[in-house]
């Protein structure tokens, strides 16, 4: 007899009707707002004619500019998913009390905290911190892009391809269920047989290639690429922690590949890797993942250092006080980053020596890190210090992160964790600083360099609402969370029994409220700042009276950043120039060199989530088919030789002279 | 590195001249940075090896009863093997000498060689794999084996990218010439095919004699 | 000093009165030493937290833009003594929290049997240490008392001020051991044991979970530890062994699959050497024991006869484990013992494996330079 189902499976793998969650209203709901909102987008494109114009300009670019843009763009819209994500959790732990269930129930409310772990760490702060470096680096060292162009695009759609993964998921399949670091043996094949894991598998696979290569690409760039005359102990401090944050991740995610490649062949083929089955060891899992896990806290943090480090100079009018030690400081926290892994599991067991060890490395960290708080603490005195909005966030940062800091040292303290080890107070430590620092660092970075991106400054009264809300929200939302750990609550429950830690749910869903109101007034500050567009202008290039390179060319910069590559003589270029009376270039220009657009970057992206989505779902015949695809795209890519082209002399004439027109008018303002 | 630096225009300083922009275009030539770039990709695999090795150290122990290196490992077999790698290393080296020399034919030659001493490391590598796995020696047998496997064909696997790329490096070699682009190409693979040498090396040593040792 | 403490904890105090603050002030003098510490510590970093915090408020404030009064040196960038004491402050009070983190971390190590009761009280000579086997089962706790041979789900209890040995394991994921009013937490993980020493110093119901996600049912995970009188204990332990109700191997495979929200469920009496089968993921019939595996695969495995032996290994509760690429195991049906499976392959190794067991080490080796050693009890 012909069996059906053999037929469908061998075409569709796992992948059924009842793969779709249809039995989820909120899902249902979710699914029929993206797919209105994602139609109305599609139709507005298709009808104002912008696709082709997204391709050539934006999707197949590979002007660091424009990379950096999309990546700012990526992590914004994912920070709408994770924050909903989060608001969801804080209701539902402000609900579940007395007996009540609450609205989720443990298959969804659990792929929602791993998913808001996920989204936040790899698809928000990720991308946004890629994306502040991709675009404010090579500006600030005076290069015209990247190292490599087209591996910068690639990076790019990778990232973009595991965000779209793990978006799938949320309609097709489910996520998974085991905290955003899956340990085994729960996310192993017999606990966890469905897709969930699959899907964070392979999103983080493909978005690790994205991130390892752009990785490899900015450490190129920071180290050849560099303006005459700016040697290491000149380059910026935010082109600092770019360096070593990048050579943080060059370092750290191949941990990360390999350990989820394992745990794949585990999933896949039967391995015993970290299965309690035939001499696995899962407690090897663990360490791996944390091989990768600390350093990555580091690649996150030291690019918002590097951001804190830019405004307070410029918004005190003073030079960074301890430009050396700051550097070392960070170097050694680069070094330090991989000697603190085994402090996220004192409590697995280890012996005292060791736990004492990771506990006092941990501690060691926060020496250089306090040394970089009081060097801006010192960069602000005797300084004239400007309040504008990415000043207001470093302050905020200041004031934050310390309390963040000094939760941090308490929990590296051995027998303190063992009483607050994934408890809420560890939730509300990391918030702390993911919050206050990467966060605030975040802003501060997106308001400070948006008019340098785009020509005008944002709204300073929504921007300082979405501050106020934010700040207001963080301690409201998480201060409850302390008290709570120091209750003995336990992170990711679902319900609770005892009535009296309902109120302080409420209160954090209260703050949780306001960081969403503060995500609204931020989002309304960009509509409202693009709509004033042409009072908000800004001409000179040099809103903040800036001290490094990227203030010296227009706002937005040339395709080619620099007409002349210009010369170094001081930490704070610019500021040099401008003191010693620079005079911009206005006649001589030749022709200049730049990479072209290509289109390989998307597709062989494109490509690898097909083949991740075969791989999950078991479609054995289209992940050969997009792995050979993906084989004959990356071939066929190395015979294109027409690779760059010269922007011809007269159109750099061109653009410069529009720029000494603008200048010269603002001066007349 | 002869570049000329014209003088800002404009005033500066009396007795200084700062020079702020560079007036001759000052070219980064396409590629400059693709052998660091490689370089350090290198180093980034190396470090997924390592996590490799590091898994075998820790679990290499753990036969779940069934057998172990000694069991399993026919040594003239995995000697000759190596020999057929280290033999490909000394051929690429010919290779990119008489690519230093432009001689296209003879460069492509032992690439050619190269590449079949490489398929010969993978035939019996895999004839190696197929004999385990035939006499119940699997992956999933214990976690000693599963680690073993895992390491020995991740760098099975690089090899085989290695043989691939190396054949579409020949095809332009062929059509292009040994042009710059060329050139910086097969630096790279001659980079990437050495760290694979020296990995095995690391793969022998530690896998294969120690195995036996222990 | 006592008062800038008392100073330092005012506005806490205030805030918090009305809640309990377990962790804080917990009930067992293991967890009061942490929140001891927990306290130090913080005081300790306050010494430079609340300087920096009203530094950065005092210069944000004086240095502001439109107070011209305040003095402006853009130049100003370094100091070599101001440098030195803004790394060596903070290089300080490390040095002073980490001694107090080497010390802490030996004396309080789950694993060292504890010296005292309370403050001042150390323990008594006499003092018999209570046993008490802790397994994580998908989603409850079981506890098995071998001295007394009684065991319960979801419930334990131990007399006031008599040095507890929890050992922990786990039938299938990982999970946290935790009651707060008692000791800090450990992990519970198959196959593996870990240990905790307690005690407890007040009578009461307290309050003990997973603090490790494990699953769909982990919010259930619930438990309660009693802390009981002299005599209420005994009476307890009788009351359980009254209630009859026997747990053998059978009984176990039953409760360890999974559910939710589990009942207090006793029983008066325990197959013997449970706990051990449990660790050793070895309750199933036809299992090898994963100290007999460790034994023979510190012997170099089983060579090629052993090759076939999967099934007897496959611990996890699915047969096939559903990798889609691994092959169907090969099942080698009724085997119970080693001695069974290969008694002419390795004679010696069979009467190696069934000697009695060498005593447990009383303590765990102490490395903790200049740290007393603990008491023998």
């Amino acid at each position: 007899m012909f069996d059906l189902s053999v037929v469908t499976k061998a075409i569709f793998g796992r992948l059924s009707l009842e793969s779709f969650p249809i039995h989820e209203p909120i899902l249902i709901v979710t699914f029929i707002a993206v797919l209105l909102g994602g139609g109305a987008l599609v139709a507005g494109l298709t009808y104002f004619r912008l696709w082709g114009y997204l391709w050539r300009e934006w999707f197949t670019t590979v002007d660091h500019k424009r990379i950096g843009i999309m990546y700012m763009i990526l992590g914004l819209i994912m920070l709408l998913r994770g924050f909903a994500d989060a608001i969801m959790m804080r209701l539902q732990q402000a609900m579940a009390f007395g007996g009540s269930e609450g609205y989720l129930n443990a298959h969804h409310y659990d792929q929602i905290f791993t998913a808001h772990g996920v989204i936040m760490i790899f698809f928000v702060a990720m991308p946004m911190v890629t994306g502040l470096m991709n675009y404010i680096v090579p500006l600030q060292i005076g290069a015209r892009d990247v190292s490599f162009p087209f591996l910068n695009n690639f990076s790019f759609w990778m990232t973009a391809g595991g965000a779209v993964l793990v978006m799938m998921s949320l309609f097709v399949g489910e996520f998974a269920r085991t905290g955003w670091l899956a340990y085994p043996p729960l996310s192993g094949i017999g606990y966890s047989p469905d897709v969930g894991v699959d899907y964070y598998i392979w999103a983080l696979q493909v978005a690790g290639v994205g991130t390892l290569l752009s990785g490899v690409n900015l450490v190129c760039t920071i180290v050849k690429m560099r303006a005459p005359g700016m040697t290491m102990m000149k380059m910026p401090v935010f082109t600092w922690t770019s360096l070593c944050t990048n050579v943080l991740i060059v370092a750290a995610f191949p941990v990360l590949t390999a350990v989820l490649v394992l745990l794949s062949l585990d999933r896949y083929v039967g391995t015993n890797f970290f299965t309690n089955d035939l001499g696995g060891s899962p407690m090897m899992y663990v360490n791996l993942i944390w091989i990768w896990g600390h350093p990555e806290v580091y690649i996150l943090i030291l690019p918002a250092f590097g951001i804190f480090s830019e405004v307070t100079s410029t918004f005190s009018g003073k030079k960074l006080f301890g430009y050396t030690s700051m550097v070392y400081a960070t170097v050694v926290i680069t070094i330090l980053s991989y000697l603190v892994w085994l402090h996220h599991f004192f409590t697995m067991g280890s012996g005292a020596s060791v736990n004492s060890f990771f506990g006092i490395t941990t501690m060691i960290i926060s020496i250089p890190t306090g040394a970089k708080i009081f060097n801006w603490l010192f960069t602000m005195y005797r300084g004239r210090i400007r309040f504008e909005l990415p000043m207001m966030w470093t302050v905020a940062f200041m004031l934050t992160f310390v309390i963040g800091g000094m939760t941090g040292v308490l929990l590296a303290v051995p027998p303190a964790d063992f009483v607050l080890h994934n408890s809420l107070f560890l939730i509300a430590h990391f918030h702390n600083v993911i919050i206050g620092g990467v966060l605030f660092g975040l802003f501060a970075g997106i308001v400070y360099w948006w008019p340098k991106a785009f020509g005008f400054r944002l709204d300073p009264f929504w921007g300082k609402l979405s501050f106020w809300f934010w700040v207001i929200g963080f301690y409201v939302a998480f201060m409850p969370l302390y008290v709570l750990g120091l209750m003995g609550v336990t992170r990711r429950l679902r319900v609770f029994e005892d009535p009296s830690l309902q109120i302080w749910f409420q209160v954090a869903a209260v703050g949780a409220f306001l960081i969403f109101l503060g995500i609204a007034a931020f989002l309304i500050q960009i509509a409202v700042s693009v709509l004033r567009r042409n009072e908000l202008r800004e001409t000179s290039g040099d809103p903040w009276d800036g001290r490094t390179l990227e203030w010296a060319t227009s706002s937005p910069p040339p395709d080619y950043n620099f007409a002349f590559t210009p010369v170094i003589h001081d930490n704070d270029a610019w500021w040099d120039m401008k003191k010693r009376g620079y005079l911009r270039p206005q006649d001589g220009f030749k022709a200049i060199h730049m990479p072209s657009n290509t289109g390989a970057g998307i597709i062989l992206a494109g490509l690898s989530v097909v083949l991740a989505f075969a791989l999950i779902w078991y479609i054995w015949w289209l992940a050969a088919v997009s792995f050979i695809g993906l084989l004959v795209v990356a071939i066929g890519h190395t015979f294109n030789y027409s690779r760059d082209f010269y922007i011809p002399a007269a159109e750099v004439v061109r653009t410069e002279n529009e720029r000494t027109r603008l200048l010269s008018g603002q001066v007349k303002a | 590195m002869t570049t000329t630096m014209t003088t800002a225009h404009g005033t500066a300083q009396a007795g200084q001249a700062p020079v702020f922009y560079m007036v001759d275009e000052h070219e980064h030539p396409e590629g400059h940075s693709t052998l660091l770039g490689f370089w350090i990709y290198l180093m980034s695999d190396c470090l997924i090896f390592a996590v490799l090795f590091a898994t075998y150290g820790v679990l290499g122990g753990n036969y779940a009863a069934g057998p172990s290196p000694k069991d399993l490992f026919d040594l003239p077999l995995v000697a000759l093997n190596t020999s057929m790698l280290l033999l490909s290393s000394i051929t690429y080296g010919f290779a990119m000498l008489t690519m230093e020399k432009g001689r296209i034919g003879p460069t492509q030659g032992w690439l050619a060689i190269t590449g079949l001493f490489g398929l010969a490391f993978l035939g019996i590598e895999l004839y190696e794999f197929a004999h385990l796995i035939h006499e119940g020696a699997t992956p999933q047998r214990s976690a000693f084996l599963s680690s073993f496997f895992t390491l020995v064909g991740t760098h099975g696997l690089h090899v085989t990218f290695g043989i691939v790329w190396l054949v579409t490096l020949m095809v332009q070699v062929s059509k292009r010439g040994l042009t710059v682009a060329n050139r910086r190409r097969l630096m790279c693979l001659s980079m990437f095919w050495h760290f694979l040498d020296v990995v095995w090396i690391g793969v022998f040593t530690f896998v294969y004699l120690m195995g036996m040792l222990r | 000093m006592s008062r800038s403490r008392l100073l330092a904890l005012l506005p806490l105090t205030a805030a918090l009165s009305g809640c309990d603050l377990v962790v804080l002030n917990p009930s067992g003098d293991v967890a009061s030493q942490q929140g001891q510490l927990v306290v130090v510590s913080t005081l300790l970093m306050l010494l430079i937290i609340v300087p920096v915090m009203a530094l950065t408020v005092l210069f944000a404030w004086r240095y502001r833009q439109s107070n011209t009064k305040a003095r402006y040196e853009p130049e100003w960038d370094h100091s070599t003594q101001l440098e030195l004491v803004i790394w060596a402050a903070p290089l300080l009070i490390i040095i002073v929290l980490g001694a107090l983190t080497w010390m802490t971390t030996h004396l309080l190590d789950p694993y060292r049997p504890i010296e005292r009761i309370a403050a001042n009280r150390p323990v008594p000579a006499e003092a018999k240490t209570l046993e008490i086997d802790v397994v994580a089962l998908d989603w409850k706790w079981l506890f098995l008392y071998p001295e007394y041979g009684i065991a319960a789900v979801n419930e334990v209890a131990a007399p006031v001020d008599r040095p507890i040995r929890f050992n922990i394991t786990s039938s299938s994921v990982m999970n946290s051991f935790y009651i707060p009013a008692l000791a800090g937490q450990i992990y519970a993980m198959p196959g593996m044991q870990t240990q905790l020493h307690a005690v407890i110093n007040q009578p009461g119901a307290y309050k003990g979970f997973s603090a490790n996600y494990s699953g769909a049912g982990f919010s259930g995970m619930r438990f309660t530890f009693h802390g009981m009188v002299d005599g209420g204990f005994e009476r307890w332990v009788s009351e359980v062994k009254a209630g009859g109700g026997a747990l053998d191997r059978n009984g176990y495979l039953q409760l360890e699959r999974p559910s939710e929200n589990e009942p207090v469920r006793r029983y008066g009496t325990v197959e013997a050497g449970l706990f051990k089968a449990i660790l050793n993921m070895c309750v199933e019939p036809g299992k090898m024991c994963m100290n007999d595996m460790a034994a023979i695969d510190a012997r170099g495995g089983l060579g090629m006869a052993g090759i076939h032996i999967t099934m007897p290994l496959l611990y996890d509760k699915h047969a096939r484990r559903g990798a889609v690429f691994g092959p169907e195991p090969r099942d080698v049906i009724g085997i119970c013992t080693v001695a069974e499976l290969v008694p002419e392959l390795v004679p010696d190794l069979v009467a190696d494996l069934a000697a009695p067991e060498p005593a447990p080490e009383l303590a765990a080796p102490l490395l903790g330079a200049g740290l007393p050693r603990p008491s023998t009890p």
